[in-house]
């Protein structure tokens, strides 16, 4: 039990887990609506674009969230601009911009050398430099995200489901897909520390299949998301700490034992829910000669 | 794209467009929506005019994880806030659902249900905006003879109640020669009036560029293929045989 809590000691550890579980649960959350619109790959994507954005304030010695954060969001709005013209698709979009940023970041390390923060950290993630502004810096995105979720809640979802209704009765489609850009650029900025460019991808898209494989509600869905991604970044970062393995790959392991597991257990449940697909009202009566008005 | 499109619609009337794949019946039915505008020409509609839409359910996403009062409640993005439904809410959605007898199926997945149940799932949602125009594209399509009558039915029930409907169809005899009203569309209007005075040989090859004729049963023009098979086809049979 001692072994269990010895790292709790460390300030460095314990502002770490309140980060992982934060950012478990911020991407828990976001990553609902990135599963549910098709674009898993995003994250990935734009976890690539801000590294470009971090190589550059890196060198410029500019704040780095100021510098990856500007860089990210412009990245964001670009594909959702491309996307929503239509003329390619949004794997497409996501795959010209976000590379091309990501290789515009390794271009500069290679010319001017790496300097200020950690080129692994980034890469793969590290709780060695979470600062106590860190903590707080998450857990206010994490605030700011739910809330814009909360009060956005009806607009987004059938953004999300059916754009075209949505816009027909009155939604604001073209903002609400910005919004989403906007906090699922943020959420990577804020979660990056932790989990590192090339790893973020997976904890957005992992607690969001798990939750689906076990609800077919919409409102469950993101309670269960958001928890699944806390637990396993509370679990990974412990265990991080005690097989010395860096947070970003542990955290990332344990969401993917647990879809295993899920996707086990649910397999029969899978199928029992088929049954009753084909149950009828009942016999109707031919159709009727409608009456003109 | 569509031209020469001079078409009314008014309080009550009850319409199906028709024509071949491609011919802009659903490009109409989006411009009456106003989420597609026309490069010339307007679209005049009664200010405070309230439209519901259903989709076709090929459009519909069926592994998204929404129950069918969670997809009915979609349509109420205004007056609220709150994510979860008020008191008021609910018994407005258990009300629609009842009234169209899916009232028992509220929380369950939207995949979870019969061709016909999905259609009203969707219905319900139009209704929920209480519209006075529901355009509805290709609400039988892919499903089954009687699903189509329920679908039928159900649609003469709101008709009957004062709404006013326009559809597109594929189905000349199971859905179009039932309807009161036809638009016979290829990239413009070809022919417009009741199905007896639309359904003609003439307007219907006009139309879809293939030759029809129509016989009357049961007081309904009936349209049948005249397909003559081509020496290649009738040679392919004789080898097959």
């Amino acid at each position: 039990m001692d072994d269990l809590l010895r790292p709790f000691d460390f300030e460095f550890f314990r502002n770490g887990l309140i980060v992982a579980t934060f950012a478990g649960a911020l991407c828990g959350l976001v990553g609902v609506y990135v599963v549910l619109k098709g674009m898993s790959y995003i994250g990935h994507g734009l976890s690539h674009a801000i590294f470009g954005g971090f190589a550059a304030s890196a060198l410029l010695g500019v704040n780095f969230a100021l510098g990856a954060g500007v860089w990210g969001v412009a990245s964001a709005l670009m594909i959702n601009g491309v996307t929503r013209r239509r003329v390619i698709g949004a794997d497409a979009a996501i795959g010209v911009i976000t590379t091309a940023s990501f290789a515009l970041g390794l271009a500069l390390f290679a010319i001017f050398g790496r300097r200020g923060r950690s080129f692994d950290a980034a890469l793969f993630g590290s709780i060695l430099g979470v600062a106590r502004a860190d903590v707080w810096a998450v857990i206010g995105i994490t605030a700011l995200v739910a809330l814009v979720v909360f009060f956005g809640y009806r607009q987004l979802l059938f953004t999300t489901f059916d754009p075209e209704v949505a816009e027909a009765s009155g939604v604001h489609t073209a903002r609400w897909d910005a919004v989403l850009m906007l906090v699922l650029a943020t959420s990577i900025l804020a979660t990056m520390q932790v989990l590192g460019v090339t790893l973020i991808a997976a904890t957005l898209v992992i607690p969001a299949t798990v939750a689906r494989m076990l609800t077919s509600s919409f409102s469950r869905m993101m309670f269960l998301a958001t928890g699944i991604g806390a637990v396993t970044g509370f679990v990974g970062m412990n265990l991080s700490y005690h097989l010395d393995v860096q947070s970003g790959p542990t955290i990332v392991l344990v969401g993917a034992t647990l879809f295993a597991a899920v996707f086990l257990a649910t397999g029969a449940r899978g199928l029992r829910r088929t049954v009753g697909l084909d149950e009828h009202s009942g016999p109707a009566a031919p159709p009727p000669h409608i009456a003109a008005s | 794209m569509l031209v020469n499109v001079d078409l009314t619609f008014t309080a009550g009337q009850f319409s199906g467009i028709v024509g071949p794949s491609g011919s802009g019946k659903t490009t109409l039915l989006k411009v009456l929506l106003g989420t597609v505008r026309p490069v010339a020409g307007s679209v005049d509609r009664r200010t405070g005019l309230r439209v519901g839409y259903v989709p076709q359910v090929e459009a519909i996403n069926w592994s998204f994880p929404v129950t069918v009062a969670e997809c009915v409640l979609m349509a109420r993005t205004r007056g609220r806030v709150l994510p979860w439904r008020s008191k008021a809410e609910h018994a407005e959605v258990c009300d629609i659902l009842d009234r169209l007898d899916i009232g028992e199926l509220a929380g369950r997945h939207i995949r979870d249900l019969s061709g016909g149940q999905q259609q009203r799932v969707f219905i319900a949602r139009a209704l929920l905006g209480q519209p006075e125009l529901l355009l509805m594209d290709e609400p039988t399509s892919g499903v089954d003879v009687r699903t189509r009558h329920e679908i039928l039915h159900l649609l003469d029930d709101l008709h009957r109640g004062g709404l006013a409907i326009v559809l597109t169809t594929h189905d000349l005899n199971g859905m179009a020669a039932h309807l009161p009203h036809l638009v016979c569309l290829n990239t413009e209007v070809i022919g417009q009036g009741c199905p007896r005075d639309v359904l003609t040989p003439n307007v219907l090859e006009r139309t879809y560029g293939a030759r029809m004729e129509t016989i009357e049963h049961a007081g309904m023009s009936i349209v049948v293929d005249n397909y003559e098979p081509s020496g290649n086809v009738v040679a392919f049979r004789k080898a097959g045989a």
